[in-house]
Formats: C-alpha cells, sequence, structure tokens
C-alpha cells in the first residue's frame, strides 16, 4: 500500500518563470520513512505544502491514504500531521495551551484533548515547561512542541518539513531520537531534509531533488554504489592546499573537490591503501604534512555532487564531522 | 455548521488567553486612549468652543470611543501578519477545519477585547466630567453600537493583515487608513470649522455617521455644518448601521477568499 503518491507535480510562480516543481514524482511505501533531499529552493517545502493541502498544483495529481489532495483536502487533513519549517505556535500561549487549542481544532473532545496534551508533553520531556510561554522555550523544545502539536490526533501521515534546522547539535539529536520512536510507532513519514546526514539516519529510503524534479531514488547504500568507490581525503594547512590538490590529482586521475573552507580535499580512488600510500609519499617528498587523511566510503555529499553536478549549498556545514553513523 | 462554530471558539479563546498570558498588552491598549481622553479634554478642550451643555468632554468622548474601536483593526491586521510570517496560518490552514474560523475567530476576538477598554475609557471619561444623559437602556445600546463598529472595521483589517508580509508595513498601512478617517471627521472638533468642500466629505464619513450616532444615543446633541439636511445627518443611527453592514458584506467574503488563497511564501 502506497501512502503518499504524487505524479507529475508542476508548481509555477509569476507566469511560469519560476518553476517550484518541474514533473515530481514520488511515492511512499505505508509505514516507511521517506528524506526528501535536496538544497535550498530545489522544491522540497512545496512539494509538502502540495501533499499537506496548503497549495494546488498547477498540474499533476496527488493523494494521502489513498484520497486526492486537490479534490477532498478535508479528507486529507483529517489524517495528516504538519510540522514545519518554522516552529508554527502561539509564542505568547503556553505549551499546555497550544497543545490543546489543536487537539479543539482537531475536534477531539475536552477530555480527550487534555489527555492527548498530558500524554504528549510526557513522551517529548515538556512536561516541566507545559505552564511557560512558548517564548521562553529553547528552539529544541519549540520543535519537540511544534512535532507534539502535529500528533494530536495520531496521524496516519506525517510531514516534517526540515525538522532540524537552525537547531544546535544537541537540539539536532534529541530531535532524532523523538522523529527515530515514532517511525517505530508505525506512522509514515516524508521528510525533508538539507542535512544529507539526517536523511542518511532517519530515512528507509532517499528522493534527492534537484529544480523541482526527484532526480536519484533509493536506499542510501543503494546511492552510494551508483557514486561507487572509496574516496581518498586530506586535510592540509591552507597555505599548501593548491599544491597538495596538484598531487592528490597526479594519484587519483580525477579533479579532486576542494573545500576551502575545511581546507579538505576529497578524490576518488581505485585501489585505495595504494592510492593512500602514493599520496603520502608525493606529500612527504614536497615537504607537505597532511592534518588528516583517510580513505573514506562515499557519503550522500558525494552522491549529491556526482547526481547534480553541484555541492548541495549547506554542505559546508559542520553537521557531518562530528557525527559517525551508526 | 456546528463544528465550525466550534472551531471559531477555539479561535476566539486563543486571543482572550493571549490576553491573559500577556496582560501588558491590553494594559498598554487602554492607557493610550485614556490618555487621550485626558490629552483631548484637558489640551484642546479649553480652545474648542463645544457650544453643547456639559462641555466639550460631552463631545469628545464619543469621538474617542469611535475612534478607539475603530484601531481595533490595527490588533486585527497586525496579529494576523505576525500569525502568517509564523507559519501558524499555514498550520490552521492544514487542520480539518471551517474555512472562515481563523478569521471569524480573530474578529471577534478583537471584539472581545473592545469590551475592556471601553469599559476603563467610560470610567476615565466619567472621572473628568463626561455626563451621558439618556437613561442605561440607551447608553448600553451606544456601547454594542461602538463593538460593532469595532466589528466590522476589523475586517478590514483581516484584509490588511493577510495582503502584506511584515508586521510594520501592517501597523503603517492601518495607520494610513485609519488616521484620516478619525481625524477628518467629527470626533474631536465640529466640521463646521473646516473647509466646505472637506465638510461633505468629513460629514459622509462612516467615523462621522458614528460619532453622530454615539452622541444622539448618549443624549448629546450633534452639530452640523455643510450636510446639516443630509440622510446621514439625519438619520447617523440608521446610516451608522448600513455602514457596518457594508463593511462585513464587502470585506468578509473578501477576507475569507484571501485567506483560502493566501501562502506564506
Amino acid at each position: 500500500m502506497k501512502s503518499i503518491v504524487a505524479h507529475g507535480l508542476v508548481k509555477t510562480y509569476r507566469n511560469g518563470e519560476v518553476r517550484a516543481l518541474d514533473g515530481l514524482d514520488l511515492d511512499v511505501e505505508e509505514g516507511t520513512v521517506l528524506g526528501l533531499l535536496g538544497p535550498n529552493g530545489s522544491g522540497k517545502t512545496t512539494t509538502v505544502r502540495v501533499l499537506a493541502t496548503l497549495l494546488t498544483p498547477d498540474e499533476g495529481s496527488a493523494t494521502v491514504g489513498g484520497v486526492d489532495v486537490v479534490k477532498h483536502p478535508d479528507q486529507v487533513r483529517n489524517m495528516i500531521g504538519l510540522s514545519g519549517q518554522y516552529a508554527a505556535l502561539d509564542e505568547t500561549l503556553t505549551g499546555w495551551d497550544n497543545l490543546t487549542m489543536f487537539g479543539r481544532l482537531y475536534h477531539l473532545s475536552a477530555s480527550a484533548t487534555k489527555a492527548r496534551a498530558t500524554e504528549l508533553l510526557e513522551k517529548f520531556s515538556l512536561t516541566d515547561a507545559a505552564r511557560r510561554p512558548i517564548k521562553t522555550y529553547s528552539g529544541g523544545m519549540r520543535r519537540r512542541l511544534d512535532l507534539a502539536a502535529s500528533l494530536i490526533i495520531k496521524p496516519k501521515v506525517l510531514f516534517l518539513d526540515e525538522p532540524t534546522t537552525g537547531l544546535d547539535p544537541r537540539g539536532r539529536q534529541e530531535m532524532w531520537q523523538v522523529i527515530d520512536e515514532l517511525v517505530k510507532g508505525g506512522v509514515t513519514l516524508l521528510l525533508t531534509t538539507q542535512y544529507l546526514e539526517e536523511a542518511d539516519q532517519l530515512a528507509d529510503s532517499i528522493a534527492v531533488i534537484d529544480a523541482g524534479k526527484v532526480i536519484a531514488r533509493g536506499t542510501s547504500d543503494e546511492l552510494k554504489n551508483q557514486v561507487g568507490g572509496e574516496r581518498l581525503e586530506i586535510t592540509v594547512d591552507a597555505s599548501h592546499l593548491p599544491r597538495a590538490v596538484e598531487l592528490v590529482k597526479q594519484v587519483a586521475g580525477a579533479d579532486p573537490i576542494v573545500d576551502t573552507g575545511l581546507r579538505r580535499i576529497s578524490a576518488p580512488v581505485n585501489n585505495g591503501s595504494d592510492s593512500l600510500v602514493q599520496v603520502l609519499r608525493l606529500l612527504d617528498e614536497a615537504k607537505i604534512h597532511p592534518l588528516d587523511i583517510g580513505l573514506k566510503r562515499p557519503s550522500l555529499d558525494d552522491v549529491f555532487i556526482s547526481l547534480t553536478g553541484h555541492v548541495a549549498e549547506i554542505e559546508a556545514e559542520v553537521v557531518t564531522g562530528k557525527k559517525k553513523r551508526k | 455548521m456546528k463544528q465550525a462554530i466550534g472551531d471559531f471558539l477555539v479561535i476566539t479563546k486563543r486571543q482572550l488567553l493571549q490576553m491573559i498570558r500577556i496582560p501588558e498588552v491590553l494594559i498598554f491598549a487602554t492607557i493610550q486612549p485614556a490618555m487621550f481622553v485626558l490629552l483631548f479634554r484637558y489640551v484642546f478642550g479649553g480652545a474648542i468652543n463645544s457650544g453643547v451643555s456639559g462641555g466639550y468632554v460631552q463631545l469628545l468622548m464619543p469621538g474617542i470611543f469611535v475612534q478607539t474601536v475603530a484601531f481595533t483593526l490595527a490588533a486585527t491586521a497586525v496579529g494576523l501578519t505576525a500569525d502568517m510570517q509564523k507559519g501558524l496560518i499555514d498550520r490552521f490552514r492544514s487542520l480539518p477545519i471551517a474555512r472562515s474560523a481563523v478569521v471569524i475567530g480573530r474578529t471577534v476576538g478583537d471584539t472581545l477585547q473592545n469590551i475592556v477598554t471601553l469599559v476603563v475609557m467610560g470610567l476615565v471619561g466619567f472621572a473628568v466630567g463626561w455626563r451621558p444623559s439618556s437613561g442605561p437602556v440607551k447608553i448600553l445600546l451606544a456601547f454594542l453600537f461602538l463593538l460593532a463598529f469595532g466589528y466590522s472595521m476589523s475586517w478590514i483589517g483581516i484584509l490588511i493583515g493577510l495582503s502584506v508580509r511584515e508586521e510594520r508595513v501592517a501597523q503603517s498601512l492601518v495607520f494610513l487608513t485609519v488616521f484620516p478617517l478619525t481625524f477628518l471627521s467629527n470626533a474631536f472638533a465640529p466640521t463646521t470649522g473646516m473647509p466646505k468642500i472637506l465638510q461633505y466629505f468629513a460629514e459622509w464619513n462612516p467615523v462621522s455617521t458614528m460619532v453622530a450616532a454615539c452622541r444622539e444615543l448618549f443624549g448629546t446633541k450633534n452639530i452640523f455644518g455643510a450636510t446639516a439636511n443630509s440622510w446621514p445627518s439625519q438619520h447617523p443611527v440608521a446610516m451608522s448601521l448600513i455602514y457596518m453592514v457594508l463593511l462585513v458584506v464587502v470585506f468578509a467574503p473578501i477576507s475569507v477568499r484571501k485567506y483560502v488563497k493566501v501562502s506564506a511564501k
């Protein structure tokens, strides 16, 4: 059973000048997590807005839980939860006020609303903060409450639009845990993210989106295999960077990817350890001492670059480095 | 239908909760008109020859009441713009609720806040010599009239709030709309001192007919200039009612449609 299906979605702005969605196809199996991965402006949010009945597509069709989002938006709204890029809450009200308000707007009875609000606050470790106005909450707490608000009716399908954008590493970690638990509960989740790491961590399957189209689809491993091979990664002093790039190029044969901010050179290699030794020797001869050197299996960053020919906008942000994959 | 009423009540309740959670907003929203009462009463009151028994304050109070409720639409517009910016409107739109619930809830909530404001202003007015002489029924009717006017004006606020993307822009637009309306009127000074052409505008102005209607209901004599014999001057209560109905009939459907279509980006 497919919980979400989209066919040829097109959405244009400014009389067709901007094509936010350009024939987007998508499907999500019931009870699974799809990570919609792409840089800013690739159409992730527009996709979510169409599927969550906030936006009518110019062309194409979509169903959520088997119901057409354009023809029967109210039925769709009764089974979805949406948590957007910004915590969409009433900041002056308390966490409790917000949850009970949304519970009543989902037409739960007063007692069911209270029970559910209590349960969710407990689940998201917000019980102590329940009686405080949202504006006193940290970023992570806001996001958790926002997520809680989207879970009031136990939705069959949940849309999370960049749930960890703007959170600090700890907040992100907490959010991941919460989402992880949620998924175990069997909800169908469409998650958008520009953090490649995040899609890898949370999603069963990943759709890479660029310029309003899905350009690749598969599990994290499948996508990595598309890129193939290991990569050599070297970090050197900024002053040695140009010279080191040349040397790496000699060994790898291909143009390395250089991140000047991180002073990191990265290149695909065929025979991993041999190349490593070769590069080390060349560096030694050139009197360059690498700060860090190693072989790496391809990351989703590499996948993105090889698929789109450009670096995902957020790539330089240090989300990845610290956290090792499970 | 029953569900739709439930929905808008939830939104209205939210407005009232906001009032309880940050009472400062209401306190300042009340201090400002109270301050206006004192300023106009003591600064201009001596200079303006009111020509009514009981002095300028009798003319002033209805004017200030009307100005205050007219400015309700500022709160409506700014609040709605803020909700849009925060994505709250998007969330509401993703809920299975009646299309009109959010905007109706907002207009009703803002109107309820006016009750508190009007009571405080009335008391301040009384303290500085305002004495409505028409008896309790008509006085109550005048206040209901004021609330209804504030309500119908707040629909303009809804449209402004949904049309702009920045709270400050909403604020400026409100001032551009409401200030000329309230000052090009009979609210603070008799229109007889204005150039003749302005007198026509001023006396057909809904703010003026409202002020005239309230003066009538509070038992104060109205003074008219060029339009003394015109229908709105003769029947300010009826004319104000017509204006209110017009405001709602025109702006409510436009606003609801706008709400359905609006998107945060």
